[in-house]
Formats: structure tokens, C-alpha cells, sequence
């Protein structure tokens, strides 16, 4: 990895070569060693191009973009290309260098009307105000429930060097801070920031060979939203409700993995305000919908509790980077499965982990790995 | 003064004298029943090309909401600057059991919204164009009872 923050005028594709050798270094390959690359950025038109930095091999390199899934899909190209036969040996990379403040685009880019963008519509967190505070309503959630999400997420990005944001805050802190959508502070959303991050994948029976402790990827989904989910970017949505991309997307990478949701000990989950943590415990199964409220008053999701989530900081501590954003996940469960994750680390090294991506316009990733 | 709507095909333009009121434009898949809004050209739920434009119904209740508390960065084409931008409360109002349309939330303290509030179709101007042209829009204000 390359830490999450802000970098000056460090590029996006040094940032880059940075978590590529760190992540060659700790499977004890080279550069040279790499048949295949997959990287995936908003910002950054040809992430290949830190092929400068890293050494012209002449490899096969593809250039991915899924808005926040994006690591999600670059990852899933590559466990489809190990699984081919095509490549033994597969550097997924991502790579971002944000402006600061919201996300803004052409909203005719999303199959929205112009006129959505003009009247002050096209926001991401707007819609994550309107979708929580509709669920809070639903199923009995109180906003001292959504400071409780954000102050773990500090304080589990104050025990993690790589993050953006190391200061811990207090519940108050978070909810006293300015509002921005109703019923979500400041302190409660996270932000778009720089950083890279990079996953080495080999062949299951190679992996021996690389790490004495490999950590197995059992399964990366990905999946766009139907017909009546209530998702980000929609100028009208149906009265029917179907469930969203995020089940969709758990449900398939559950069956495709042959584990079950009882089975994950750790989950990193698109925590882009503390309201989708809320959410996303659930879509992704988890938890029952209302649950959530009892789980975070318990500690249950805090690093010593018995469902940790988002112990690295979550994107509320580290911000994203949105090419990287996923591949950071992945750092953290393996950091965590292989019992490496110092002062964070879960007790009793967890051995099921499952990494989970969300974005515009109803775009969802999830990867289950284990030791 | 020369009057605009927002886009062409969205809700009644010209305005309606009234009493009548003015109704946001939606479609309805001929061969499905799925409604959208705004109107498409194809159907979101089974994919055919027979869509059908009609009038929404003008009445609903409020399903979500949200308050705007920060200028909203271009394309918004609000007059408001950084100094005098007042938040404003924006949501997804059900109309009928057919559709929820998201719009602007007029004529009400955010402090004073509820699920399920009743919400009526209001047309508005919104912003202007270099050549002093007022370009209205959608959104929806509480129902007012008449007694």
C-alpha cells in the first residue's frame, strides 16, 4: 500500500509503483515476475503507464473503471484470468488522486437527465441522507447509532499508519459537527482523498511458494442494481421494492464461495458515510434489518467484538482513493488473517474475511477470502 | 418576462391556468405496466420500446427526505452564491401507489417534515438564463387543506 491522505505533488502513478513493490516485495516476486496487470483508477486515464516507474516488461496490462466498484472488478479480472489458465502470476492495482469536496460529473454520464445535475440533484451524499433516514425510520435506528459507526472508524484509523485521518472523535464530536444531508454530519461521511494499494494473485497451488501463510480468494462478485432498488442517482424510483446490488452481489459471492454469513469473523464494508455501514450490515447479510442498532451499542462491530468491521479506518478513516479504495480492503483482511495486523489486529486471528464494495449508479462488489 | 421550463417534456408547459394544476410528465411500458419518471425510451423493467407518456398523479406523501446544506457544485444552475445559499430540504415524494419522484421540498421548515406528509406537484422558477429568460422547475410543496 501506499498511505491514504493527501500527498502533494506525489502523482497518483508514483503512489502506484510504491504499493506495486510493496506488494511484489511481501510475495517475494519482482516486477519482472508479472505476466499479466490490471489497474483500475478514476482519476488516472492509463494506469498502465506506471510501467515507467516499474520497468517496460512488454506485459499484457488492461485499464478498468467501475466507478467505486472499481477494485472490485479490477480484482474479479484477475482471479478470472488465474482461473483461465491464461496467467500464473496477476498485480492488481489501484491508484487515485482526487480533487477535494464531493464528487461531481456529467450527470447524461449516468443515464441522468441534465436537468438533474442543474437543480442541485446529482450528489451522491444527498442520496445517503434520503436512503438512511428512510431506513432509520424503518427499522428503529437513532443517530447516536450513526456517531457510534463513525467513532469506531476513527478510532480504528488511529491504530493504522496508513490511514488519512488518525485523530479519534468523539460521538459528540461527530454528531455536534456541521450537517451536510440530513441526518449526516460531517464527521460522518468520509472523503475523497490520494493513495494506491496493490494485491499480488497467483495459482492456489503456487501459493506455498510466495507466502508460508497465502490467503485464499474464494469468490469476487460483482453486480448493477434491478428494477426497483432504491439506489444512488435516481430521479424516480418504483413503488416495488426488490433487494439492492449489495444483496445481490453477497448472495452470489456466498454461494460461489460455499461459506455462509455466519462464517465471516471480519468484514470491510463501503462505508462512504456511517449510514451505509448501517445498510450495508444488513444487504450484505449480516445482520437483520434493525439490528444494527443493538449490535453497535454492544461493540459487537469494534476490533475486540465478535463481528469486527471496517478495523482499518473503514473509507471514514482512510478516505477514497477510488481505484484503491477496494484493494485496501484486501490489504487489511490479509494483514488481519495472517495475524499481522499489530495493534488492530482481531483477536484470534479471523479466518474468513469478506471485503464489500458500493457505488454510483447501483454498482456492487463483494470478495470473500480466508486463510 | 420570457419563461422556460427546465427541460422540454418533463411537467404541463405552458402552465395551466388554474385551477388546474400542473402535472410532472411520466411514462408506462405498454406491454409491462412500469412507470417512470422522467419519460424513457425504454422500459427499465423488461427492456421493450413501447413506453406511453402520461400525467402522473398531482398529489402524494413524502417516502424519504434529505436537507441540502452546501452549494451543490456545477451543473447547478441555482442563482446562489457561497455567501447567501440557505439549505434547502429536497425527497422522494410517492405518488400513488405508481411511482416515487425526487424533487425539491417548497414551502416547508425542514424541521417540520414527516414520513408520509401529504405533498402536491408545484411548478417554479428556478434560476435564470444570460438573457434574463426565467427557467422554472418541479417540486413539491404540502398540500394546503381548503376548509
Amino acid at each position: 500500500m501506499h498511505p491514504f491522505g493527501r500527498h502533494g505533488d506525489v502523482s497518483a502513478l508514483e503512489m502506484g509503483a510504491v504499493a506495486a513493490r510493496a506488494a511484489l516485495a511481501d510475495a517475494g516476486l519482482k516486477w519482472t515476475d508479472i505476466q499479466y496487470a490490471i489497474g483500475g483508477s478514476f482519476e488516472v486515464d492509463n494506469p498502465d503507464a506506471v510501467v515507467a516507474f516499474l520497468g517496460l516488461t512488454g506485459i499484457d496490462f488492461n485499464n478498468v473503471y467501475n466507478g467505486c466498484a472499481t477494485a472490485g472488478t479490477a480484482l474479479s479480472l484477475g482471479v478470472q484470468a488465474i482461473r483461465s489458465g491464461r496467467y500464473d502470476r496477476i498485480l492488481v492495482l489501484g491508484m487515485d488522486k482526487h480533487p477535494t469536496g464531493a464528487f461531481t460529473a456529467d450527470p447524461t454520464g449516468y443515464a441522468c437527465p441534465a436537468w438533474y445535475g442543474e437543480m442541485g440533484y446529482f450528489l451522491t451524499t444527498k442520496f445517503f441522507g434520503e436512503k438512511i433516514n428512510r431506513y432509520m425510520h424503518d427499522y428503529d435506528i437513532s443517530a447516536e447509532t450513526l456517531a457510534r459507526v463513525a467513532a469506531k472508524n476513527y478510532a480504528n484509523g488511529a491504530l493504522n499508519e496508513n490511514a488519512f485521518r488518525r485523530q479519534p472523535l468523539s460521538v459528540e464530536q461527530i454528531m455536534e459537527s456541521r450537517m451536510v444531508n440530513y441526518p449526516l454530519t460531517q464527521y460522518m461521511f468520509c472523503s475523497p482523498d490520494e493513495g494506491a494499494a496493490a494485491v499480488v494473485l497467483c495459482r492456489a497451488e503456487d501459493a506455498r511458494t510466495y507466502s508460508p501463510e497465502p490467503v485464499w480468494v474464494r469468490s469476487v462478485e460483482v453486480r448493477t442494481r434491478r428494477y426497483g432498488a432504491f439506489e444512488v442517482h435516481s430521479p424516480a424510483v418504483p413503488v416495488e421494492r426488490v433487494p439492492a446490488p449489495t444483496t445481490d452481489v453477497a448472495v452470489a459471492a456466498f454461494e460461489a464461495a460455499s461459506v455462509a454469513p455466519g462464517d465471516i469473523d471480519i468484514a470491510q464494508l463501503q462505508d462512504t458515510d456511517a449510514g451505509a455501514e448501517i445498510i450495508h450490515m444488513a444487504e450484505v447479510g449480516l445482520c437483520q434489518d434493525g439490528e444494527q442498532e443493538r449490535l453497535v451499542a454492544e461493540g459487537a462491530t469494534s476490533i475486540g467484538g465478535r463481528l469486527p468491521i471496517n478495523t482499518d479506518g473503514g473509507l471514514i478513516a482512510n478516505g477514497e482513493p477510488i481505484g484503491a479504495s477496494g484493494l485496501r480492503q484486501i490489504h487489511e483482511l490479509t494483514l488481519q488473517l495472517q495475524g499481522r495486523a499489530g495493534e488492530r489486529q482481531v483477536p484470534g486471528t479471523p479466518r474468513v474475511g469478506l471485503a464489500h464494495l458500493y457505488g454510483a449508479p447501483g454498482t456492487s462488489a463483494v470478495t470473500i477470502v480466508s486463510r | 418576462m420570457a419563461k422556460r421550463s427546465i427541460a422540454d417534456g418533463l411537467f404541463t408547459w405552458p402552465l395551466p391556468e388554474p385551477p388546474t394544476k400542473p402535472a410532472l410528465i411520466g411514462a408506462r411500458c405498454s406491454l409491462c405496466g412500469a412507470v417512470t419518471f422522467p419519460q424513457a425510451p425504454g422500459c427499465p423493467r423488461c427492456g421493450e420500446t413501447q413506453m406511453e407518456a402520461f400525467d402522473l398523479p398531482t398529489q402524494g406523501t413524502l417516502y424519504t427526505w434529505t436537507t441540502q446544506e452546501f452549494l451543490p457544485k456545477l451543473p447547478y444552475a441555482g442563482l446562489e452564491t457561497l455567501e447567501n445559499f440557505t439549505p434547502w430540504a429536497v425527497g422522494y415524494v410517492q405518488l400513488a401507489d405508481l411511482i416515487r419522484v425526487e424533487g425539491r421540498l417548497y414551502d416547508v421548515d425542514p424541521t417540520d417534515l414527516d414520513f408520509e406528509m401529504p405533498f402536491e406537484v408545484v411548478v417554479r422558477p428556478f434560476t435564470s438564463d444570460e438573457d434574463g429568460t426565467e427557467v422554472y422547475t418541479f417540486g413539491f410543496a404540502p398540500v394546503v387543506e381548503r376548509g
